[in-house]
């Protein structure tokens, strides 16, 4: 067990999964010579060396479509599409192909390729950078999408879908990458579709993932100190989805929001509303609130991106109105 | 075949003298081979009007000469990927007739196991990885499939290499200029080709593109490009063989485009009123089946007899392959989700329309 940061259990999965196998090698825009954007390739190219640590032009939509091709052949592909906004520019090749082959194709072929993309507003990159599209490909059959929030699922998660042979993303966030937690030596698989209850509670339930699990984790450490008890589930994987976690949850303690950096409409949010209502109806003392981004493209100026992001206070803020307004239940 | 139609290509088969040094059985075979896929594309169309065959269909009636010139020069060990319009680049390459019929009619024996139809043929054993119905979207694939056997092979002359085939229309999309950016910069081994029908659905290719030398769209990447007359199955055969020998002796890719013409509309549904009567009658004149059967019995290669004998024996196994589709168990729904993942994952969506979600 070691203390190292989100970007550095990237790193090391990495480099773990290429020493032990070599038919996985890293794809992707400045991830050699520039050690990679957000440097989570630093060092690789040294080595491993260029042609399994390959720099490629500015071709989203070529250098993904050529790793699905070179997942067909049975190598394993780990592209880096350097933030997910620019993963719009591939997305023909996500969707409309590396998602459909194996079941199109009457599962005589598989995609075994990973991508690896960050999403996440709040570091002043202004509207087109700053998305949260994660539900754009959690809503697609074929793919697997997942979401650590720790850097321990970092591992265990990027172990896992390199290892998986379905085209998976490995959603990570700019906010995440000097998170520190700790992080089991060894061999750590973990396993897609599951979610978590990362900590315990009574009262009412967080669903979240990624980011916003770091900030329910310490919301409900908080509210421990006033009293009330909160139990966080961490999403995990966003397709699949272990709705079965979320409605056992939600069965015990009654109430729940749901906090996610993605948009309202149509999110995330939505999905798990929808899944409560039906899997926990009769359990609910109150409807489930989302607390989510405001539906506006992201601005650059720091006051209003603070004010469109869904943070700690506004969680803390709903979890109240809710208990307030279910006290006759508690 | 009509008489006026062979009388009207004795002169195109004598401007294409047969060379001396080929083999009487290899020709008989591309026409054999030619005369299976239309006589397949033939009946394909009429399965579709008779409805066994549903959502799109698009024919290789009128590019049967590319069709078997490409395959004839692609060896086993290498991989193919192809277009929408690809039923004949399956026969060639050897696919059972009856398994391609049967995926056409959506059965568990097609050769997708009813899942792709008509645009999405594959067979991993042939090498065949995939018709792509969505246009060009085939390109970026193929051409890191071409990036994995620099991981497993050396060049040279018995190395594997990668031929993709994309339409007119498709040289106009961005994947297919960041796919050969990719090729040329990484030296891989693959051979692109044209086939240029001269029309991408009903734009001819002077509307599209603006550089209509489609072929020398491949300058921009230092990427060789020829044109090859695509009604000429041996012009076709041998061009795309020296491409395919330079990309598995130099690791250096080609563009290679055909020129044909589609004697159907873009699919069994169009009735290519774009075309005017004269265009349509023209194009007919220059039908590469009736005039390979010409240039070989103006050879010599075949007689009238042989040549109805092989006229005969593939209307034959078409009705064979009609009647085996014909025959083939439908895919039952309980088969829906069968091959959802390749790794089994829990919690994976088995629901149908109107299931519960979650079971409490």
């Amino acid at each position: 067990m070691a203390m190292i940061s989100y970007r550095q259990a990237l790193q090391d999965t990495l480099r773990a999964e290429m020493t032990r196998d070599e038919t996985v090698f890293l794809i992707g825009e400045e991830i050699g010579v520039f050690e990679g954007s957000y440097k989570i390739t630093a060092g690789l190219l040294a080595e491993f060396g260029p042609v399994r640590v390959r720099d490629t032009p500015i071709s989203e939509e070529g250098f993904t479509g050529a790793a699905i091709g070179a997942a067909m052949l049975g190598l394993r592909p780990v592209v880096e599409i350097m933030t997910i906004n620019f993963s719009l520019l591939a997305i023909d090749q996500i969707v409309n192909h590396a998602a459909k082959m194996h079941a199109m194709f009457g599962g005589q072929v598989s995609v075994p390729m990973v991508i690896r993309t960050p999403g996440g507003g709040g570091q002043q990159l202004a509207a087109t950078h700053s998305q949260n599209l994660e539900v754009w490909y959690a809503h697609i059959p074929g793919l697997k999408v997942v979401a650590p929030a720790t850097p321990a699922d970092a591992k265990g998660l990027l172990t896992a879908a390199i290892r998986d042979d379905d085209p998976a993303i490995v959603l990570e966030n700019l906010a995440l990458y000097n998170t520190k937690g700790e992080v089991p030596d060894g061999d750590q698989a973990a396993e897609i579709g599951i979610a978590q209850v990362v900590k315990p509670g009574s009262d009412l339930t967080v669903v979240a993932y990624s980011r916003s699990t770091v900030i329910a984790l310490d919301v409900a450490r908080r509210l421990e100190e006033d009293g009330v008890s909160v139990e966080v589930v961490d999403l995990r994987s966003l397709r699949p989805l272990d709705r079965d976690t979320v409605c056992a949850s939600v069965r015990k303690t009654s109430r729940a929001v749901v906090l996610e950096d993605d948009w309202l409409s149509y999110g995330v949010g939505a999905e798990i509303a929808a899944t409560i209502q039906e899997g926990a109806f009769d359990f609910l003392d109150a409807p489930v609130r989302r607390v989510a981004a405001a539906e506006v493209p992201l601005p650059y100026a720091k006051p209003l991106e603070l004010a469109a992001l869904p943070d700690a206070g506004v969680l803390v803020k709903v979890i109240s109105e809710i208990l307030d307004a279910t006290r006759f239940a508690r | 075949m009509p008489s006026e139609a062979r009388a009207a290509k004795a002169d195109v088969a004598a401007s294409r003298a047969l060379p001396g040094d080929e083999s009487p059985d290899v020709l008989r075979g591309y026409y054999r081979q030619m005369a299976l896929i239309r006589a397949f594309e033939l009946r394909a169309g009429e399965m579709y009007t008779r409805a066994k065959i549903g959502g799109y269909c698009h024919l290789n009636v009128g590019e049967e000469a590319t069709v078997v010139g490409l395959m004839a020069a692609l060896e086993p060990r290498d991989y193919l990927f192809t277009t929408y319009r690809e039923h004949g680049y399956a026969l060639a390459r050897g696919l059972e007739p009856g398994r391609v019929m049967a995926e056409l009619f959506g059965k568990t024996t097609g050769v997708s196991g009813g899942r792709g139809g008509s645009m999405h043929l594959f067979d991993a054993k042939a090498r065949l990885l995939g018709g792509y119905g969505i246009v060009g979207g085939q390109i970026p694939p193929a051409t890191g499939a071409a990036l994995a056997l620099t991981f497993r092979g050396e060049p040279g002359a018995d190395a594997e290499a990668v031929m993709c085939l994309l339409g007119d229309g498709a040289t106009n999309i961005g994947a297919f200029h960041e796919a050969l950016n990719l090729a040329a910069l990484w030296r891989l081994p693959i051979v692109y080709v044209i086939v240029n029908n001269q029309l991408g659905m009903g734009t001819p290719v002077e509307r599209a593109a603006a550089e209509p030398e489609l072929y020398k769209r491949g300058c921009s990447y230092r990427m060789p490009g020829e044109r090859v007359d695509g009604d000429d199955v041996l012009a076709v055969r041998d061009a795309a063989r020296a491409a395919l020998r330079r990309a598995r002796t130099e690791r250096q890719p080609g563009l290679l485009e055909t020129r044909s013409q589609r004697l159907r509309g873009h699919s069994v549904v169009d009735p290519a009123r774009y075309r005017s009567q004269e265009e349509t009658e023209r194009l007919r004149t220059l039908d590469p089946v009736p005039a390979f059967r010409a240039r070989l019995l103006e050879a010599g290669v075949l007689d009238e007899a042989e040549a109805l004998q092989i006229d005969e024996e593939v209307d034959e196994r078409v009705t064979a392959a009609v009647a085996f589709a014909d025959d083939s168990p439908d895919p039952t729904p309980d088969q829906l989700f069968a091959h959802a993942y390749a790794s089994p994952v829990p919690n994976a969506p088995h629901q149908l329309p109107g299931d519960p979600v979650v079971t409490i």
